[in-house]
Parts: structure tokens; C-alpha cells; sequence
């Protein structure tokens, strides 16, 4: 099993003719993915890779059925549309790859999402792969490149970027570990699914047997990870990487994400290992390290 | 991307709310006539983006215009948290009865805005927080649902706030959940509102930040408040080295290779992604390395732009060597990069193999790049070795040189 993506879910890329688009496109669907159509406007009539495309999500529905997922890869100003549209088609899982997108736009789609019992993940992220199944978004890059870093297997990986989300599983994969679902959660400041978020689906999958996840500088997202962990007594041991440490002392820089920025005490690096670390949370000073302590932590559980 | 004191009141005059009379000055003539203008006592305040001006005593009173001139004077050469003023704002000075607290931000975790309101203003929020939470509300809106005033009223009234105080309270702290909104801001806020002798309101001090994802969309605006798309606002002013890294990563728009930071250090960095600069940055401090610089570089730009890149860092006072260094790449060619650097280093008079201590970037069309490495005699390695190894052997290599 996995969470979120399986091998024959059915979803659509919104923005397909685009540059990217067309690469993610041609990746996924090497990869195994079962992309039913692409939208974009003017554009009806042409395929991307034998994927038809259409004016509009609703098109899609009608024409060639309902897909349950959408990558959305738009310029940011016409992201929030996209997003809405996706919704109102009753798409129930939207991955956004768009960067660049204000947050209040970001509220307004997670809003009607809660409405709608939808979930997004993302903006700025590069979207989910359950391994040797199939990926939604850009994760990995091209199928040969994809298969090298990701193997199946019983992690879950969770990160607020895209590019250690593949730096992870690689490592994992070299030291005989592979994964369940790996998430790219996004490195905005609001996004539409947290580490917290992600937890009761991980935890209902009998797959997955630890987590590891890429953490950084900004937001209140450990603290909320780390509050589920002890509430809910979780079953699995989570290994978490820390970097932007040097951020600590650079009080209102914005470094690599949109939501990477210590304004408070609450978002320093130091403050979110002391909670994660209260929490049960082993936190690894390398990336080398997670994969023994990954180890370390199921031994103690027995597995 | 913050505002000035000045800006933001520029902003809250377009929505009407109450303020008193003042004018920015840059001379101490300008000065004295504000305060001559606006008739008897005047608040002289230093127009700077950090915090702690009181404190600094930057912030001055003044009774006549001749004395509103002589605390321009004291005034305008004061370093605020490093920072110059950039004018000086005279203002009217008014007597209060009592003041109050109103902020606007985002809740992370809810996804939602959140509005804070007190009826203790004037002083540090935090500890009215801890020492009086029933007087500090915290209420969160909707960003579709239809924006009424009904918001404000519940959020001065929670604190205890009744009468003809609330009934004037409410408009003003309802404009300024609406102004969050509609600026795409991340922060809005009045502390202190002053409550006059006549009852009525004023705001006193304002403090706004607009999303930066959102300069374009509000371009309009801020031409009309004369804020310059060079103008960064970051927590300190960019210097040339940045300036020039920007502008260089503008001209192309193929992929990201500029986003630089400057430091003081002597090993040049090419790194990237978002979460791998951080990785990296971090890797090299720790094995002891003083980073020149910090970038990102990803999206997979083009050969010329990371060569512009390296020709920079490189001609960085300081700069010994440089590392080249990403996590495990995924569309970010291999190649590409390895191309670029190796034509910024030529180009820049420098010996490749002699200058890039280390090039760690795996993934797609990656044996090509190496391919390009070795026959240009640089040290290069796969995934089997981490990041923070790779930082390792680039500050020992710039060691032992």
C-alpha cells in the first residue's frame, strides 16, 4: 500500500502545454503514471504525449471521465483559478507546482478545499511518488532518474523541499531502505498540507513503519507535528533532518523557500529541535545519519 | 517586504483613517516649516524599517518649530539596528486617554488570517499576552466569505470594550482587516490607536509588510507610495555584490542561479536547491569553512547563466576557491552546470581544476557532466558522497592551499 497516489489513479495536468508541464508530463507518465488529460485553454484538440488535451477541467469530466488528482503547473497569477477550477470538478487531490503564488490565494484554495473535502499539497513543491507505483509531479525528474533514488519500501518521507526529498530516499535507498509514499509538502509559508496533516494517513497505512522528513527555518509546523506525535501516541518513529541552522542568527533573512524566514523565537532551528526532540522525534544533524537511525528507532519498536 | 512608518500611513490615508496632521522632511528648513504648519507640539520620528527607534532616541518631542528643527538635527544622524534614517516624519502630537492594539497576520497552522486587538496599546503585546490574555482577542476570518464589519466588533468587544468606544473602534479595525486582504499583506498593524479627549480615535503608529510574491499584482500602489522595484526591504539593505547577482539572474529566465547573499568568507559557493543551499551552507560551517556567499541555484538554468554566476563570486574580493554543490538533482542538468562553471572559471582568467575544490551535483545527465569535470581536471563526485563530506573535502582543500 501507499497514501494519497497509487499505480492507477487517475488524474490530469492542468497547464500542459506549458514547458514544464510537458516535462513532468512525459515523466509520469513514464514512470507508470495514468494521466487522463490536460488542460489548457485555446489548446483543445492537440496531446502532450498522446494525452488529450482540453479547454477546461470540465471538458475533461465529461469527455473522458473523472480524475481524482491534478498537477497544476500555471503561471502564478492564473494558479488560484486553476486551483478553483479543479475543485468545483470535484478533484479531490491537487498538487501545485507553481512557486511564486501570495498566500492569501494560497487560504482562499485551502478554504473551499476544507469545503469541498479535497486536499492540496503544495504550492512550490514537486509532488508525491509512491515508489515503483507511480508520481504526481516533478519528484525524481525523469523516469531512469527516479527509479536510481527511489525504491519500494517502509518509509515515509515528508519534506519542505523538493530537491531533499530525492536527496533522502536516495540515501535511504543506498542503505537498503525503501519508501512507502514520499510527499513534497512545499517551501511556502502557507501550504495546503502540513507534516501533522500527512500523519493519520501514514499511520492507517500498514506499509509504512517509520518517517523521515526535511525540516527548516520558519512556520509553526514541527510544533504542530510535534503535538500530534504526543497526542496521538503515533506508532511510527520519525526521524527528522534539520538544516538552515546558521539561520538562527539572521533574524528577518529569507533564505531558499518563501517560508523560510526566522522572525520569532518559535521559528528558529533551535527552538523546533527542543520541541521535536520532546516529542519522541530523533533529529539528525547530517543526512547520512537518518537512515541508522531510522534503524535504531524500529529495533527498539521490534520490527 | 516591509514598509515605512511613512508608507504605510500613505497607505492608511487612501482608506480614510484617522490620523493627524504631518509631512516627511529631509532638511531641517522642511522641518521647521512642517511643524510651523501644523501648529503646536509635534512628535519628530525617525523614518527607519527596524524596530527599537524610542529606544535609540529617535523619536523626539518638540513644543515650537524652532525646536522641531533642532530635533531633526539630533534625529537624522542616529543608526537605528545599523540602519540611517531615510527622512524624518514630523507628525501633530496628541494627548491620549488610553490607547489600544490592533494587528493583522496569518495563522500558518489554520491557513487562516488572524486578528489580534487590545485594549492595553502602547506597550510590548507578548507580555500583555502573558500577564492580561482576557485583554488581548485573537480572532480568526475567512478569505472568501463576504468581509463585514461584524469581525471587528467581535474583537474589540471581546476585551471588554463597550459603548461609544466600540461603536468608533470598529471602523478602524475593520479597514485594516480589509486592507490585509486586499494589499496581499502579511502583516498590518496599528499600536497604538489613541483615544483622544474628545472620544474620538486616531491611528498613531503603523507598521505594514506586503507579501513579496505580490509586488506585481500591486505594482500601481507601490509607484504611488515611490517604493523602487530595487528596493528589496529584506532585514538589511542589499549590497552591490547582491544587487548585481539579482540582476544577472534577471536578464536570463531560464532556471535560478543569483539569489546571492553576501558574507565575509573566502570559499565561493555554487550551491542550491532552496533546502539543499541550506544543508550545504550549513555543512560548510560546520566543518570550520567561511562561506563568501550563500546562492541558489535550480530550475535548471542555462549555461551562460551559471557562468555569469561564477565569473561573479569569483571576482569577490577575498574568494580563494569556490565549491560547486547540490543535492541529488532531478531537473537540473548535470552538465549544464558543469559547463557553466567551467566557462566562468576560464573566462575569469582561473584554472578550473585549480579553483573549484570540489563539484558534487548528481542526478540527470550526470555522466556527461563528469565526463566535462575530468577533462578539465576538477575534482567531482556521485551520490556516494554526502553533502556534508563534499563541504568537508572543499574546506580542507581550501586549507591546505
Amino acid at each position: 500500500m501507499s497514501i494519497l497516489i497509487r499505480k492507477d489513479t487517475p488524474f490530469i495536468v492542468q497547464g500542459i502545454t506549458g514547458r514544464e508541464a510537458v516535462n513532468l508530463t512525459r515523466e509520469n507518465l513514464d514512470y507508470g503514471a495514468k494521466i487522463i488529460g490536460g488542460v489548457t485553454p485555446g489548446r483543445a484538440g492537440r496531446d502532450i504525449y498522446g494525452v488529450p488535451v482540453f479547454d477546461c477541467v470540465r471538458d475533461v469530466v465529461e469527455k473522458v471521465g473523472q480524475p481524482e488528482g491534478s498537477v497544476i503547473s500555471v503561471p502564478p497569477k492564473f494558479t488560484v483559478d486553476a486551483m478553483i477550477e479543479a475543485l468545483e470538478n470535484d478533484i479531490k487531490l491537487i498538487v501545485v507546482v507553481t512557486e511564486n503564488i501570495p498566500r492569501g490565494e494560497v487560504a482562499q484554495a485551502v478554504e473551499l478545499a476544507n469545503l469541498r473535502g479535497a486536499r492540496i499539497i503544495g504550492p512550490n513543491c514537486l509532488g508525491i511518488i509512491s515508489p515503483d507505483e507511480a508520481k504526481m509531479g516533478g519528484v525524481g525528474g525523469p523516469a531512469a532518474n527516479t527509479r536510481q533514488a527511489y525504491t519500494k519500501g517502509p518509509i515515509g518521507i515528508m519534506s519542505r523541499s523538493g530537491g531533499m526529498t530525492t536527496e533522502i530516499a536516495s540515501t535511504l535507498t543506498a542503505a537498503g531502505m525503501g519508501q512507502s509514499t514520499c510527499v513534497s509538502i512545499g517551501g511556502d509559508a502557507i501550504v495546503g498540507t502540513s507534516y501533522a496533516e500527512l500523519m493519520p494517513l501514514f499511520e492507517a497505512d500498514p506499509e509504512t513503519k517509520a518517517i523521515a522528513i526535511y525540516s527548516e527555518p520558519g512556520g509553526r509546523m514541527e510544533a504542530e507535528l510535534a503535538e500530534w506525535v504526543k497526542e496521538h501516541n503515533s506508532r511510527l518513529p520519525i526521524v527528522a533532518f534539520m538544516a538552515g541552522r546558521f539561520m538562527d542568527e539572521m533574524k528577518g533573512m529569507r533564505f531558499g523557500h518563501a517560508g523560510t524566514i526566522v522572525e520569532g523565537k518559535e521559528d528558529t532551528t533551535a527552538e523546533k529541535i527542543d520541541r521535536m526532540e520532546a516529542a519522541g522525534i530523533s533529529v539528525a544533524e547530517r543526512i547520512e545519519e537518518i537512515p541508522a537511525l531510522l534503524k535504531k528507532r524500529l529495533e527498539e519498536k521490534g520490527n | 517586504m516591509r514598509f515605512y512608518e511613512y508608507e504605510s500611513k500613505a497607505l492608511f490615508a487612501k482608506h480614510s483613517l484617522p490620523m493627524g496632521e504631518r509631512a516627511v522632511v529631509k532638511t531641517k528648513e522642511e522641518a521647521r516649516a512642517a511643524a510651523e504648519k501644523i501648529g503646536g507640539p509635534v512628535v519628530v520620528k525617525s523614518q527607519v524599517l527596524s524596530g527599537g527607534r524610542m529606544k535609540a532616541g529617535a523619536v523626539q518631542f518638540a513644543d515650537t518649530p524652532d525646536e522641531a528643527a533642532e530635533k531633526f538635527e539630533h534625529v537624522l544622524p542616529i543608526v537605528v539596528n545599523g540602519e540611517k534614517a531615510r527622512s524624518i516624519l514630523i507628525e501633530s502630537k496628541s494627548k491620549l486617554v488610553q490607547e489600544y492594539f490592533v494587528s493583522v497576520t496569518w495563522d500558518g497552522r489554520r491557513k487562516l488570517p488572524v486578528l489580534l486587538f487590545s485594549d492595553m496599546g502602547g506597550i510590548d503585546i507578548e507580555e500583555v499576552a502573558e500577564s492580561h490574555p482576557e485583554h488581548l482577542s485573537r480572532t480568526h476570518f475567512s478569505t472568501f466569505l463576504p468581509l463585514t464589519p461584524r469581525l471587528a466588533k467581535e474583537a474589540v468587544g471581546k476585551t471588554g470594550v463597550t459603548g461609544n468606544d466600540l461603536n468608533r473602534l470598529t471602523p478602524i479595525v475593520f479597514e485594516l482587516a480589509k486592507l490585509f486582504l486586499e494589499y496581499d499583506l502579511t502583516l498590518a498593524e496599528i499600536n497604538p490607536i489613541g483615544k483622544l479627549e474628545n472620544g474620538r480615535f486616531i491611528v498613531l503608529d503603523g507598521h505594514v509588510d506586503m507579501e513579496a510574491e505580490a509586488r506585481g499584482k500591486h505594482a500601481g500602489l507601490l509607484k504611488e507610495l515611490g517604493i523602487g522595484d530595487d528596493e528589496t526591504r529584506q532585514a538589511r539593505p542589499p549590497t552591490p555584490f547582491e544587487l548585481e547577482g539579482a540582476r544577472l539572474n534577471a536578464v536570463d529566465h531560464r532556471g535560478v542561479a543569483g539569489n546571492v547573499v553576501e558574507f565575509d568568507g573566502d570559499l565561493g559557493l555554487i550551491i542550491g536547491a532552496g533546502g539543499g543551499s541550506l544543508t550545504l551552507f550549513d555543512a560548510v560551517r560546520n566543518h570550520g569553512g567561511k562561506p563568501a556567499n550563500y546562492c541558489e541555484i535550480g530550475g535548471n538554468p542555462s549555461v551562460g547563466k551559471v557562468c555569469n554566476l561564477t565569473k561573479l563570486i569569483l571576482s569577490k574580493p577575498g574568494v580563494q576557491k569556490i565549491a560547486v554543490m547540490m543535492n541529488v538533482v532531478s531537473n537540473t542538468r548535470v552538465d549544464m552546470v558543469a559547463r557553466g562553471v567551467i566557462k566562468g572559471c576560464i573566462e575569469a582568467g582561473k584554472d578550473p581544476g585549480e579553483v573549484i575544490t570540489i563539484f558534487r551535483i548528481p542526478g540527470s545527465w550526470e555522466e556527461e557532466g563528469f565526463k566535462i569535470l575530468a577533462k578539465h581536471g576538477v575534482e567531482f563526485c556521485d551520490r556516494s558522497v554526502s553533502m556534508y563530506e563534499a563541504a568537508g573535502r572543499a574546506v580542507a582543500k581550501l586549507k591546505a592551499s
